[in-house]
């Protein structure tokens, strides 16, 4: 029997990589664990190696083929006794996929105020308060993780305060790659590689924020600050008011937050809800890359601390960014990505995304949605939230956390008291199901909150069901 | 960084990146055989010099040498050298079936399983180890079968974690192998607290921690040397020294101390420092340990110098930091073949047998990835059901849960 040779995934985030050089050609014959081909991503280069013996019979991927997908057939390996020349690619073969026709991605509508889009509604919604992009600027298509790492290293030239350390931020260019570059150009003495103490480093830069340095803390996900809560919650969000306003803690405590792919209870939990609650503190969590640059410079240039809520499974988005030089946005403002008439979706970070999918899909079975981007969760927009919903009288709130005490319930509670009487019917939430996050994939999907309940909470809010 | 003078912050850096030819000359060894083995109820005072040392017993001659030596018969080594093919074996062929998409992850012991398997062969029923996620030898030695971390690892229906937990995250309460947390350095001090709690109930049960040498920059890591100093409980805290934390290399954790071992000293605690690729070094004193707490003498800190062969997991690349051929000049060798070594010249094993056995264990390991595989993996086959999510969260599920589960068995056609 012929054997398929898959293209490996180094991780359950990697969607496709480069099939930069073949090692065995047509008929040669293999042993399992020999070296076949090797591949690169973004991250990483990795061998590949043979699982099985037998004869090389078809490479059906060419070496040096770009955006080749995981699990996509890239050899096809002839067992002991079979005639190499008789085994066929499989049929429905997609060795190659062109990204930019990826349908498996999410889709967004993004709404964005200069983009002409002829589909949906046209937006003459102007966002409060965001600077005014002057006519004529251009867009430059960037992802969220190097958006992020522009942020990080304009601001570290503009002001020689700035530095950022935590584990792996500097020879290894970060553990999720944000923070590339930025050795090489800052050095090490700016640029900080430390020892695994998520407490210990949280410590040192809230000390190093009371010595008036700008420390931009990088924790590998927010799931290891659980470590460093005590530091930022005790110490940094509250010194300034116990000091009577003398010494304040100018920093920024940055990293993944929320659900990657398949790392298990400890390591996939939204504190969105946890921080928000702390006075003091100031949280943002962004989805696009435009957001997450403009509020990123904000953030550090912000005199109090700021945690800032990024996400694994955006990191490699791309989104149009403009290409100013100063790309500065304010915390504490919300922004309309898309309008609509009959129901207000209100999400941040990750949900954002499923969020306008929901309206694409309500849009069809004749729903007008409207959706929301928080963009910042302390301070909070509930006037934006509370406009939307006098126009729209039906809300649902949607976060990939858990239900109790989260997000929505603040959202919720407001809408009822600055809104109550716009209401025409009770408020949903969208959030995950209450248990620790499981590890098994079918169960993980069961668990996370998706563009399916979005659209099913809307449809029951607005037809009474 | 103010204009008024040079940064002068100190970063430590290793002494070889990619690209450089890297070498381990200076890093003191001593010969096998040289250091004493002092008697378990000595002063921890009088052996500070064994935390600045290495034990080695298995000499360049394949000879055990020395008074750590022959704590274990023939017929155990033999059982030894078994175990570490077993895991090399296993890690070898999950780490391609990961590749091959069937989990999302993996983490092998490649070059340190001398660590794990000898430690446990000197344990008994009713200790409790503590482990990281390097440590699967433990079970493997301890007959925790292969299939059960298979059937975990690749999340299917037979998982006995029900889905719930990372694959290379086992627990098995009965063969003494806590939950491992995904968390670095939480367990260390939940050790001492187990061990506390077997003092507390007057039994010699010994409870075991284990840390790497990049977390012992953790709080946790000083919090069990202060407990274990204060209550002197019947644990063992081991420290796995394989060199690089990711891509950190073990000096950004060690900072200024000459060794991890040596951190215990200022506690009181009599701290050794060990030959980790020395299945019969690493099995004395872990024997030696274990005797002390049982003895009700008190707790011990061992620091295991080794070196982590392959990538941290299957999500890193090693290139990007080290040397590629930095583990050729690994000065202890490699542990399997250093005990293989030993048994041949001993005159009870062989070349041809070994090859036998090699091929014995791949047929065997294969048949348990065949077992395992046909269940299901995490491209088909049957996969932990909607139960398996909302039970276990609390002993008893409350009605909110309920609600939440039926719902999800309707939304699965199930209900």
């Amino acid at each position: 029997m012929s054997v398929e040779i898959m293209m490996p995934a180094l991780s359950p985030t990697m969607e496709e990589g480069t099939l930069s050089k073949w090692l065995v050609k047509e008929g040669d014959t293999v042993s399992s664990g020999d070296v076949i081909a090797e591949i690169e991503t973004d991250k990483a280069t990795m061998e590949v190696e043979a699982v099985d013996e037998g004869t090389i019979a078809k490479i059906l991927v060419e070496a040096g083929t770009e955006n080749v997908k995981v699990n996509s057939v890239i050899a096809m390996l002839a067992e002991d006794g079979e005639d190499a020349d008789s085994v066929e690619a499989p049929s429905s073969q997609p060795a190659e996929t062109k990204s930019d026709d990826d349908d498996a991605e999410p889709a967004p509508e993004v709404q964005d105020e200069v983009a002409e889009d002829a589909a949906g509604p046209k937006p003459d919604f102007k966002p409060s308060n965001d600077p005014e992009i002057p006519e004529g600027t251009s867009f430059k298509e960037n992802t969220i993780r190097d958006a992020l790492r522009d942020a990080m290293a304009e601001e570290m030239r503009r002001d020689e305060s700035v530095f950022v350390m935590g584990e792996e931020v500097a020879q290894y260019q970060g553990a999720y790659k944000v923070t590339r570059g930025l050795l090489d150009e800052f050095g090490d003495k700016r640029v900080v590689d430390t020892p695994i103490t998520e407490h210990g480093f949280a410590g040192l830069g809230v000390g190093a924020a009371f010595g008036k340095l700008k420390p931009i803390v990088e924790f590998m996900t927010f799931n290891f600050a659980m470590q460093a809560i005590d530091q930022i919650i005790n110490s940094a969000a509250k010194t300034l008011y116990m000091s009577g306003g003398q010494m304040g803690c100018s920093i920024v405590f940055r990293g993944p937050n929320g659900a990657a792919s398949r790392v298990g209870a400890q390591h996939s939990q939204d504190y969105s809800a946890w921080y928000a609650h702390v006075p003091g503190l100031k949280v943002v969590a962004p989805y696009d890359a435009a957001d997450a640059k403009g509020l990123l410079k904000a953030a550090i240039r912000d005199p109090n601390p700021v945690v800032f809520l990024e996400h694994e499974l955006l990191y490699g988005e791309t989104f149009d960014v403009p290409d100013l030089e100063d790309w500065v946005l304010p915390i504490g403002k919300a922004k309309v990505r898309r309008e609509g008439t009959d129901v207000t979706l209100v999400a941040h970070s990750r949900m954002v995304g499923f969020a306008l999918e929901a309206a694409e899909q309500l849009s069809k079975a004749g729903f007008s949605a409207e959706v929301i981007d928080l963009r910042s969760l302390r301070p909070l927009d509930t006037g934006t939230v509370v406009e939307s919903v006098k126009k729209t009288n039906r809300l649902v709130c949607c976060e990939e956390g858990w239900r109790y005490m989260g997000v929505g319930a603040e959202i919720v509670a407001t809408v009822i008291d600055e809104a109550f009487d716009y209401l025409d019917a009770p408020p949903a939430r969208v959030h995950q199901a209450d248990v620790p996050l499981p590890y098994a994939a079918n169960l993980e999907a069961l668990s996370l909150p998706g563009t399916e309940d979005i659209v099913k909470a809307a449809k029951a809010v607005c037809e009474g069901i | 960084m103010t204009d008024t003078g040079r940064s002068y912050l100190h970063v430590p850096e290793p002494s070889f990146r990619p690209g450089d030819k890297p070498t381990f000359d200076e890093m003191i060894i001593p010969q096998a055989g040289a250091v004493r083995r002092p008697p378990v109820d000595v002063h921890p005072d009088d052996i500070q010099d064994l935390a600045r040392t290495i034990i080695r017993v298995m000499s360049s001659d394949n000879e055990a040498v020395g008074e750590w030596a022959a704590s274990l018969t023939d017929e155990e080594a033999l059982e030894g050298l078994k175990d570490m093919m077993r895991l090399r074996t296993m890690d070898a062929r999950l780490l391609r079936a990961q590749r091959q998409g069937k989990t999302s992850f993996y983490m092998q012991a490649l070059g340190e399983e001398a660590v794990a398997c000898a430690f446990q062969k000197a344990l008994e029923p009713g200790d409790m180890n503590f482990p990281t996620y390097r440590q699967q030898g433990l079970l493997i030695t301890s007959g925790y079968p292969m299939t059960s971390m298979m059937n975990q690892i690749f999340s299917n229906s037979q998982d006995p974690m029900k889905g719930r937990q990372l694959g290379n995250l086992y627990s098995s309460k009965e063969h003494g192998f806590f939950s491992i947390s995904g968390n670095l350095a939480t367990q260390f001090v939940q050790a001492v607290g187990w061990a506390m709690a077997s003092a507390i109930e007057g039994n010699d049960r010994v409870g075991v921690g284990w840390i790497g040498d990049g977390s012992t920059a953790e709080g946790d890591f000083h919090a069990g040397l202060v407990f274990a100093s204060t209550y002197q409980p019947p644990c063992v805290l081991n420290i796995v020294n394989n060199q690089w934390a990711i891509s950190t290399y073990q000096g950004i954790a060690r900072g200024n101390a000459a060794t991890f071992a040596s951190k215990g000293l200022a506690f009181g605690l009599p701290s050794l420092r060990v030959d980790g690729n020395d299945y019969l070094a690493v099995h004395a004193v872990a024997k030696w340990a274990i005797e002390r707490a049982r003895k009700r003498l008190g707790p011990t800190l061992i620091e295991y110098v080794t070196y982590r062969e392959g990538a941290h997991s299957t999500s890193d690349d090693p290139s990007a930091y080290r040397p590629k051929d930095e583990a050729d000049g690994w000065p202890l060798g490699d542990p399997i073949e250093r005990l293989k070594g030993y048994l041949i010249a001993k005159g009870v094993w062989s070349e041809d047998r070994h090859a036998q056995m090699a091929s014995q264990i791949e047929d065997e390991v294969a048949a348990a990835q065949r077992e395992s595989e046909a269940i299901g993996t995490l491209l088909e086959g049957d996969k932990p059901g909607p139960r398996d999510m909302f039970e276990d969260v609390y002993e008893e599920m409350p009605p909110h849960l309920r609600e939440q589960f039926a719902q999800s068995l309707k939304e699965a056609g199930e209900g």
